[in-house]
């Protein structure tokens, strides 16, 4: 039920991917919107402190995510091998991009040593600072990184409905079921 | 033994020319120690100041308290290096929406002219080149003072403010309140006599 096993994935992997989804595109959305605001709009200071304490969650649920996908089976890949191993490195493609959009956000908001605070619940520290141009330079690597995971998650959404309406198997539905894990 | 003596003529030569070419006047901002600051402060909506520095610069001055008309000072500062101890903040203003530093990554300062008005008193006047355009400002500045210091050199500093109207630099502040449209700039800095 909670893990993977070589038919299905558990529901732990079906929450954190679900999750990771709905916060990955809510972020890209909220991000693109909140850096046209004006000075005097009403969500000025408050849309920048949800993108960055969502986007500290996600950070976490990111390097938890990894290490429950190293420590358990993974499901069986579909397609042919050229399939397979474009769906292999599209999904390490997709790990990369989120960790180098999550730790180059981070890194914007650590540029001078102030830690970010996640829904004034608690502050994650600042670990690298002052290095020249941080938040410059990290601001770059935050934009044009976002740009390119949005366009592999745009791929990886078009391979996964061209399994389900064109190949008919059930890489889609394992995604959505957790009971697929229990058959072997 | 030629060799020798030729090279001590040499030395001895070129002791002769530094030392003739490094007047009494001449001094070097003490970046080393970092005595020395630029400082800016700027009225956020009218309620309160936005205090910021810049970190890297390195310049020069000439002093002589028998010569004061001939003071003069250069001023080169590394934009990027803007701190108001707030990362987003600091990386806005250096966007291209105020400093736009990816193109104008320098800003300059190089003096004019000096016009004594009083005991360790004066106007500096100069040309100061921010955000790519260039004006003449005027800079009153205060000798903090000056004497031998704890490690065999000699010391002279000085301090100075003035008011910057940021339209004068093409940097648009339309958006905000007419408060905000200009800045107190504020230099200080201790030079070690060369």
């Amino acid at each position: 039920m909670w893990t993977n096993t070589r038919s299905g994935w558990g529901l732990t992997s079906i929450l954190l991917h679900w999750v990771s989804a709905l916060a990955v595109v809510g972020l890209f959305v909220l991000g693109w919107w909140m850096t046209d605001l004006g000075y005097y709009d009403a969500w000025y200071n408050l849309a920048p402190w949800w993108h960055r304490s969502v986007g500290m969650l996600l950070l976490f649920a990111t390097l938890l995510r990894l290490v429950w996908r190293l420590a358990n089976p993974v499901p069986v890949s579909r397609g042919h091998r050229l399939e397979r191993l474009a769906a292999h490195l599209g999904h390490i493609g997709l790990y990369v991009l989120m960790l180098v959009v999550l730790v180059s956000g981070y890194l914007i908001s650590t540029a001078d040593g102030n830690g970010i605070s996640v829904f004034d619940i608690f502050v994650v520290p600042a670990v690298i600072s002052d290095l020249p141009q941080q938040a410059t330079v990290a601001g770059q690597v935050h934009w044009y990184s976002a740009l390119a995971l949005m366009l592999l998650a745009a791929g990886h959404t078009a391979a996964a409905l061209k399994h389900h309406w064109v190949d008919r198997n059930d890489v889609l539905m394992r995604m959505l079921n957790p009971r697929r894990s229990r058959r072997s | 033994m030629l060799k020798k003596t030729a090279l001590a003529t040499a030395l001895s030569a070129a002791a002769l020319v530094g030392a003739s070419q490094a007047q009494a006047a001449d001094y070097a901002i003490d970046i080393d120690g970092q005595h020395a600051f630029i400082q800016f402060k700027i009225s956020h909506l009218g309620y309160s100041y936005i205090l910021g520095s810049f970190e890297d610069f390195s310049g020069s001055f000439t002093y002589d308290p028998e010569n004061l008309e001939s003071a003069s000072a250069e001023l080169e500062v590394d934009v990027t290096s803007l701190n108001s101890n707030h990362a987003e903040r600091d990386k806005h203003i250096l966007s291209d929406d105020y400093l736009d530093a990816g193109a104008y990554p320098t800003a300059t300062f190089s003096s004019t002219g000096f016009e004594p008005t009083g005991d360790g008193e004066g106007v500096m006047t100069g040309e100061l080149t921010l955000h790519g355009q260039t004006n003449v400002i005027e800079m009153p500045v205060t000798l903090v003072g000056e004497g031998e210091d704890p490690w065999g050199g000699y010391r002279a500093g000085f301090e100075g403010s003035t008011m910057l109207t940021l339209a004068d630099y093409n940097i648009d502040m339309s958006h905000l309140p007419e408060v905000m449209h200009e800045l107190e700039l504020y230099v200080t800095f201790e030079g070690i006599r060369q």
